[in-house]
């Protein structure tokens, strides 16, 4: 090739210097945007001494104290009762009569991380279940009215969830779905619900129709052509919807503090409720924190490869 | 194999009349091209007969059986589309074994993986068939397509404009292709394009759509040498033919009422020397076009053009003037209507 010695980057690629300073201001706001969870998972690792020291400490020694507390209730128990006990059972045993305590029992951190787990799934597959079918029908169907339908749907986001909090309370009383892992699934699903239509009608409107009609010719029928041809090229939209909805349902709450206080209540409620000797028990907040972030970040880390467009794009000649 | 009949078969979406009633009737075995413009109608005559439409008036019979309550599953009969419509998810063996995999037929694996690899061989695309659909080019895409078509015997199989995306070589090669595939398969094919040259190559029986209508139907020597009027005679020959009114070509014997001439290039004789001659009129070289074996001579008579062919050997230049009559062309009326000779 002739000029190959000149530069290679042709007009629409940005230049070297431009790249750097966008290079540098993602860096920047993934810094600032990291430093509130950086903090937070320091937390989990500090003595609660040290969660509330002044200058906050950035180097400190780390201590399991923040996850023993978060999984274990704890009663305090005079030194020579300690004294009796004999040599302490493992780590958590250790840090927690360093402070005087014995572990009486489990606390309700997992129970109430399975209740947000169950929620959240259950709540997600219904919504963009729910969505998909339906976003279907708007893309493909005469539906009357169907405009004013969508905007109708829409329109249940169009204030915040939370204002129709006391009637939703008050049914629920009713209906004896208070505290309960149902009323929640219904409730965040009739909230995601329109994001998943709206969302789903989207991805599957640029979906060709010659694809269901080639496969009715074929031999299939509408709802088989569904499942064999519209699903697998609306993948990326169902995962990109069932995030959205995951991240609403995993983190809500105000209607989980409302709706939810034994049975069914969901973590985020109960993390800030960790109390312990003299206040709250930072530590252990910061560990009941960085663990919940974990399914949500592998939920959407497993679906990421879905989300990056263009794949499914190209077979059909526009 | 079947005979698929339309009956006075009308369609229209909101105000526009996409068919307005045509008959027609594809015989077994039969390959017959319908010919129109774009919103002639084509395509929503092979989504009539695939059921992926119905009609507001009118039937459709399927192997004589009438086929409005048909699901488009039910009525056996395979649809290449204009667009590819590959499934981007599947491979290029799971996109051709798609039809075989559906429920109406249930066939078991050997079968279905021995009919895909006659048909890929048919169509040379044996080697590509673990392939990504998206990973083929446009030309492997549309045998693709097509042989999504050839793994099942269908009562008919409707071709809506398939050679349409491809380059010129391409399409002439996959022209000769189908011609060879519907011979040895025996099938009844239904096939659309606007093509003249796929037309006039491939079909039993050509048929004319204007705005709808079925204008003319008949063997491609008949659509070509005898077109109902001027609308026919317009859709094929290359170069297009010539239509003047009477008044270019006073001094030439014409029929009464004849309004306009239909002169195709083979109807036209020019010689050097200039007019004068009873049967001919004065015309002047306006412009040459060289083909190689062939040149396309623009002609100005008085203030009409002609485009005609003529041997380079005549050895013409821009300006010389030539005498120019007329040998048996197509003489029309003022509805546009022919006028036999």
């Amino acid at each position: 090739m002739s000029g190959a010695s000149t530069t290679a980057h042709s007009v629409v690629e940005p230049s070297g210097t431009s790249k750097r300073i966008a290079g540098f201001l993602v860096i920047l706001y993934a810094v600032v945007s990291m430093i509130p969870l950086a903090w937070i998972f320091a937390t989990g690792w500090k003595t609660p001494p040290d969660s509330i020291s002044y200058p906050p400490k950035v180097v400190f020694e780390p201590s399991l104290e923040g996850y023993c507390n978060l999984f274990t209730t704890r009663t305090r128990q005079t030194a020579a009762y300690i004294e009796e006990l004999g040599p302490p059972q493992g780590e958590c045993d250790e840090v927690t009569r360093r402070r005087e305590m014995v572990i009486a029992g489990s606390s309700n951190y997992v129970p109430r991380f399975i209740n947000s787990l169950v929620i959240a799934f259950g709540s997600t597959f219904l919504a963009v279940s729910l969505g998909v079918f339906s976003a279907y029908a708007f893309s493909r169907f005469k539906i009357p009215l169907a405009d004013d339908l969508l905007f109708f749907i829409l329109s249940t986001r169009m204030m915040p969830p939370i204002a129709v909090a006391i009637p939703i309370y008050l049914m629920y009383r009713e209906l004896g779905l208070s505290d309960s892992a149902l009323g929640m699934i219904l409730l965040y699903t009739a909230v995601n619900v329109s994001l998943a239509v709206w969302l789903l009608k989207g991805f599957i409107d640029e979906i060709p129709r010659e694809y269901e009609e080639a496969a009715m010719i074929d031999g299939y029928t509408r709802l088989h052509a569904f499942f064999k041809v519209v699903l697998p090229q609306a993948a990326t939209g169902i995962a990109a919807t069932a995030i959205f909805c995951m991240i609403f349902a995993w983190n809500e709450y105000a209607f989980a503090v409302l709706l939810t206080s034994g049975q069914a209540q969901t973590a985020p409620p109960f993390i800030p409720t960790i109390i312990g000797e003299g206040g709250m028990d930072w530590p252990a907040v910061g560990a009941g924190t960085t663990l919940f972030l974990i399914p949500i970040v592998v939920f959407t880390v497993l679906l990421r490869k879905h989300l990056l467009r263009g794949i499914t794009f190209g077979a059909v000649r526009k | 194999m079947a005979e698929v009949r339309l009956e006075s078969v009308t369609k229209r979406f909101g105000d526009v009349v996409a068919v307005d009633g045509i008959d027609l009737t594809v015989a077994d075995g039969e390959f017959v091209v319908l010919l129109g413009p774009t919103g002639a109608g084509k395509t929503t005559t092979l989504r009539l007969i695939a059921g992926l439409e119905s009609p507001n008036v009118g039937r459709v019979f399927l192997n004589g059986r009438d086929a409005a309550r048909l699901s488009p599953a039910e009525r056996d009969v395979a649809f290449v589309f204009q667009q590819y419509s590959l499934y981007p998810h599947l491979s290029v063996f799971e996109n051709l074994a798609f039809p075989l995999r559906s429920p109406a037929r249930r066939l078991d694996e050997a079968t279905i993986k021995a009919t895909v690899e006659r048909v890929a061989a048919m169509l040379r695309i044996e080697q590509k068939l673990q392939n990504r659909a998206t990973r083929l080019s446009g030309g492997e895409m549309q045998r693709v397509a097509i042989g999504r078509a050839l793994v099942r015997s269908p009562s008919i199989y409707l071709m809506d404009e398939p050679l349409s995306s491809l380059d010129a070589k391409l399409r002439s090669d996959m022209r000769l292709e189908l011609q060879h595939i519907q011979r040895d398969l025996g099938a009844t094919m239904l096939y659309v394009t606007h093509d003249q040259i796929e037309a006039m190559t491939m079909a039993t029986r050509i048929g004319v759509l204007d705005r709808g209508r079925l204008v003319q139907i008949g063997t491609p020597r008949e659509i070509y040498e005898s077109p109902r009027n001027i609308y026919v005679a317009t859709r094929l020959g290359m170069p297009s033919i010539n239509l003047l009114p009477t008044e270019a070509l006073a001094g030439l014997p014409l029929p009464p009422g004849v309004t306009t001439v239909g002169a195709r290039t083979e109807h036209v004789v020019v010689e050097r020397e200039s007019g004068g001659q009873s049967g001919q009129v004065a015309a002047r070289v306006e412009w040459i076009e060289h083909l190689g074996d062939q040149n396309h001579l623009h002609l100005a008579l008085g203030e009409h053009r002609l485009v005609t062919l003529v041997n380079p050997d005549m050895r013409l230049a821009v300006g010389d003037e030539l005498g120019l009559s007329l040998r048996s062309p197509l003489y029309f009326d003022a509805a546009g209507e022919r006028i036999a000779a």
